[in-house]
């Protein structure tokens, strides 16, 4: 009675480990499915990664991800597939080319614009910003109010 | 005279964006433009035992019309391309994409069948091998079995004279 018991415990154990190892790779194979995925623009619904989207030929992206990952395809390779089926769109990242360069460098270019063009206006500024001698008049003026001001 | 600068550079901002509205940024260039189309080796809709040559349609312009019986617009495109495939004798040939043969059949025989044939892409894979985004698109082939256009979505018989015939002309 005890031996079958024991039996079964170990048999247990053992289908327990076996299922553990299984799911550590699944995981790790979900996990890579899913980083690709996320890397990947769905081609449907423009601005959502194939791994955010529910579009039917997001999911049959997917299925390939995984069944290439599982043939041991590399990810590049992988991106490359994508990329020669739909062009370099498909990545979620603009890669830098001829057609979005303006894209990756206009903003720091922009930035660098308005940059000089507001030093520029500040220094001028400074340069001009000397005040004028002050006339007789406007000084006994002043003498006026500070002498009011002590009395106070 | 202070203020033509800032006005300048703003007008010059909003063509610059109205411009960009115009455009629809569903409609991308294929990456398959002047790529030998895909291997279609897939079985025929109605002669389930024959496969889909496309290396016999060599030295002929023809159009892949890539359709599904779900698609709403693809049952609106059939009775037009019924009429102007026969009219002006373009050699079309159908891509039954993510369909079940029955409704796909079905379709065909209430509306009209157009194609020389259609290819059976049950799984999508054809499709994913073509770029295609959704349904209905069409390529026009090339005699050396290269695509060279692409039209996404429905035709009708203003994008059939005014982009597709075109390019079936220019190739002939």
């Amino acid at each position: 009675m005890i031996g079958k018991l024991a039996v079964i415990v170990v048999w247990m154990l053992l289908q327990g480990m076996g299922l553990a190892q299984a799911s550590d790779g699944d995981i790790a194979l979900e996990a890579r499915e899913l980083k690709l995925a996320g890397q990947l623009r769905c081609v449907v619904c423009q601005n959502q990664t194939v791994a955010e989207s529910n579009a039917p030929l997001a999911a049959d992206m997917r299925n390939v991800i995984r069944t290439q990952l599982q043939a041991g395809r590399t990810e590049r390779e992988i991106v490359d597939f994508f990329e020669q089926r739909y062009g370099a769109f498909v990545h979620y990242s603009p890669p830098f080319q001829a057609s979005t360069w303006l894209l990756w460098i206009g903003p720091f270019a922009l930035a660098i614009i308005g940059l000089t063009v507001l030093i520029a206006v500040l220094r001028r500024r400074m340069a001009h910003a000397e005040p004028a001698p002050l006339t007789e008049a406007q000084r006994t003026r002043a003498r006026q109010l500070l002498d009011e001001e002590s009395n106070l | 005279m202070k203020f033509a600068a800032p006005l300048i550079a703003f007008l010059a901002l909003a063509v610059v964006l109205v411009l960009g509205l115009q455009r629809d940024p569903r409609v991308l260039p294929s990456a398959l433009i002047d790529q030998p189309l895909p291997m279609i080796g897939s079985p025929l809709l109605q002669q389930p035992d024959q496969r889909f040559d496309g290396v016999q349609l060599r030295g002929q312009v023809w159009m892949l019309n890539v359709w599904a019986s779900w698609c709403g617009p693809c049952q609106e495109e059939l009775p037009a391309l019924n009429v102007l495939a026969a009219r002006d004798r373009v050699p079309l040939y159908g891509l039954n994409y993510k369909d079940k043969s029955a409704p796909a059949l079905a379709m065909l025989a209430r509306f009209g069948n157009p194609y020389r044939s259609s290819a059976v892409d049950a799984d999508g894979r054809v499709g994913m091998d073509l770029g295609v985004h959704g349904v209905p698109e069409t390529f026009v082939i090339d005699a050396s079995g290269r695509i060279r256009y692409r039209h996404l979505g429905p035709v009708n018989s203003e994008v059939w004279n005014t982009k597709l015939m075109p390019v079936v002309k220019a190739l002939q």
